[in-house]
């Protein structure tokens, strides 16, 4: 029973912390400009199909992993310069539908060149699974956790050490303060998308070994990591990666102990309650304010 | 007073006479089955326009209510072997119900807000209606469903329902109509440009959100149910989020705020992924960047940037005129 529980922990937090990473990415770009990107789903999904596609066009695994993260992040750049600068003074509606256009661009673009089928990433080191209690971890778990670890301390320090950083804060504060203090909020917006792209496409090429990757896995991932960062508040980083472990958890053991066909449905309900009870989140806003 | 109902006749009765005469101009049986889809399709997209263009609030589970409507009248009718009028009933009656449920925390918020909290709807529907299989036969889909038989009559042909469907089609549009020039569509505008000004006007904004949501929700049940009898095979994967961004997709090409926007829309990427059967994967690919070339190049959608290109033409004439 014990073992079964420890289990499902693991395996909550192993996927928990990719979702987590999503909605990471869902807080850079929303932070400087206050837009929601549908398509950060897609980012993570590109990460994962470009690492597999690398990797079964012959690139050793570090280089197809490297080459993925790359690819991604240069169609978030391309996103930004093509699709969000061009409208200027877009509403909150006109932004949503382009974002949720484009999710279905690349998707769709995956779907016509890597095909419709699953595949597999190799894991990073071995599959031998290590025993802990009962219950089994498999080593490709403890690389998801500490890679997401990593990210999260080398974006705090980011945000909070670097000039560059801080200037993204500022955007976030006061677009207009930031222009006039010599911030270049254009390029400001850009390294957002790129900087969320970058985090969804590690999200992507750690989770592919162990979950499996398809052209169509970005919507569920991208809605767990908004309801991940809805659930830590959105807007704080911190949050969001926390609620992203919170609702693996959640659903690790609602499908072990309710109904695993109603695995996807949990992370809903829980967001749709949240929404409606509290939507600033669990860790609120006034926690978020910063600079 | 009879003018002006004579009057608010005239454009939905032509627009009724064009749909009547269409299928003559068709070749085939297959065309007018296609014929059947745009118009259920416009009927949920003729609501779904109420709500995203009129009263400026999204939502990205509209397939959900689709569904609710199907899913109804399938159990009232075929599982429970009640009367096809109690099926309409119920295809209308459960998704206004769960709209208010749902509508009433949900449309206090909005923006991004809004559009997660309607997408997450409507997933959780979609999830149920491919687990609850003792209740919708689960992802293999709901079969057995009775042809449409209303009143005593039963509607035998494809022909004979596209003109059904046609009818119903028009009367939604003008009842549309009527909404949007009444004290009800007014309000709608107003709380569009801008929630607290309506607000302070006087406009009951929680009141008028709720009962547009409603209305959008009964429309696409009725389309559910029109659907489900006539198919009479419904199955999950026909209402789930792609359908919503699909449905997105009509109002914002066709136009939004602008009634035939809507129509057109729906008829349109009704059709075309019959024309682009060559292409077979490219379809769904086409609703993005249609979608975003609009909204980023013609965020009025095909019938207002032609209505405002008409109305430019024509200030210019009168200029030159004067």
């Amino acid at each position: 029973m014990l073992s079964s529980y420890l289990q499902y922990l693991i395996s909550g937090l192993t996927v928990g912390a990719t979702y987590g990473l999503t909605g990471l990415g869902f807080t850079i770009i929303y932070n400087t400009t206050g837009i929601i990107n549908f398509a950060q789903g897609e980012f993570v999904m590109l990460g994962g199909m470009l690492a597999v596609f690398l990797a079964s066009a012959g690139a050793p695994l570090p280089l197809a992993l490297l080459g993925a993260v790359i690819g991604t992040v240069i169609v978030g750049a391309l996103m930004e310069r093509l699709t969000i600068r061009p409208v200027k003074n877009a509403s909150v509606i006109q932004l949503i539908i382009i974002t949720i256009g484009i999710s279905i661009v690349i998707r769709g673009i995956v779907m016509i060149t890597l095909g419709k089928d699953t595949f597999a990433l190799p894991h990073f080191s071995g599959e031998t699974p290590i025993s802990l209690g009962g219950a089994t971890l498999m080593p490709q778990s403890i690389w998801i956790l500490a890679i997401t670890g990593v990210i999260l301390a080398a974006l705090r320090f980011f945000f909070t050490r670097t000039l560059f950083g801080k200037a993204m804060l500022a955007c976030s504060y006061d677009r207009k303060a930031a222009y006039l203090v010599g911030v270049s909020v254009e390029r400001m917006v850009l390294f957002s998308f790129m900087l969320s792209a970058f985090v969804g496409a590690v999200g992507g090429t750690i989770l592919a070994p162990l979950t499996l990757t398809s052209y169509d896995r970005g919507i569920m991932l991208g809605l767990k990591g908004f309801a991940a960062c809805i659930l830590g508040g959105l807007g704080n980083p911190f949050g969001a990666a926390a609620g992203g472990l919170i609702i693996g958890v959640l659903e690790s053991f609602g499908a072990g102990l309710i109904s695993s066909g109603y695995k996807d449905a949990f992370a809903f309900i829980v967001l749709l309650l949240l929404l409606f009870i509290k939507p600033s989140g669990l860790f609120g806003r006034a926690q978020v304010k910063r600079v | 007073m009879l003018r002006a109902i004579a009057k608010s006749l005239v454009v939905p009765g032509l627009f009724l006479a064009l749909l009547l005469v269409l299928p003559f101009f068709l070749a085939n049986e297959y065309y007018v089955s296609v014929l059947i889809l745009a118009c259920i399709n416009a009927i949920i997209a003729a609501g779904l326009n109420l709500l995203l263009g009129y009263a400026g609030q999204i939502s990205l589970g509209h397939a959900a209510f689709y569904g609710l409507g199907a899913y109804a009248t399938a159990l009232a009718t075929a599982t429970y072997g009640l009367p096809m009028e109690f099926g309409l009933v119920a295809a209308v009656g459960v998704p206004s119900l769960v709209a208010v449920l749902i509508g009433i925390p949900t449309l206090k918020l909005t923006g991004h807000y809004l559009a997660m909290a309607t997408l997450g709807f409507g997933l959780v529907v979609f999830i149920f209606f491919n687990e609850t299989i003792s209740l919708t036969g689960g992802p293999s889909g709901f079969v057995g469903i009775p042809r449409l038989s209303l009143l005593g009559f039963t509607v035998e042909s494809d022909l004979s329902y596209y003109y059904l469907v046609a009818t119903v089609l028009a009367l939604v549009i003008l009842i549309s109509r009527n909404l949007i020039d009444s004290r009800f569509g007014r309000a709608l505008r107003a709380l569009h440009t801008s929630e607290k000004a309506a607000q302070i006007a006087g406009v009951d904004i929680t009141r008028y959100k709720l009962m547009v949501f409603v209305l959008s929700a009964a429309f696409a049940g009725l389309a559910g149910f029109l659907y489900a009898h006539y198919l009479t095979f419904i199955a999950p994967s026909s209402f789930g989020f792609l359908y919503s961004v699909e449905l997105i997709t009509m109002v914002v090409l066709g136009g939004m705020a602008t009634l035939w926007g809507a129509v057109v829309g729906a008829f349109f990427l009704t059709a075309l992924p019959e024309f682009l059967r060559v292409f077979e994967n490219i379809e769904i690919l086409l609703f993005g960047a249609i979608l975003v070339i609009c909204m980023m190049f013609l965020p009025q959608g095909i019938v207002g940037g032609a209505a405002r290109l008409a109305g430019r033409f024509r200030s210019r004439k009168e200029e030159n005129d004067g």
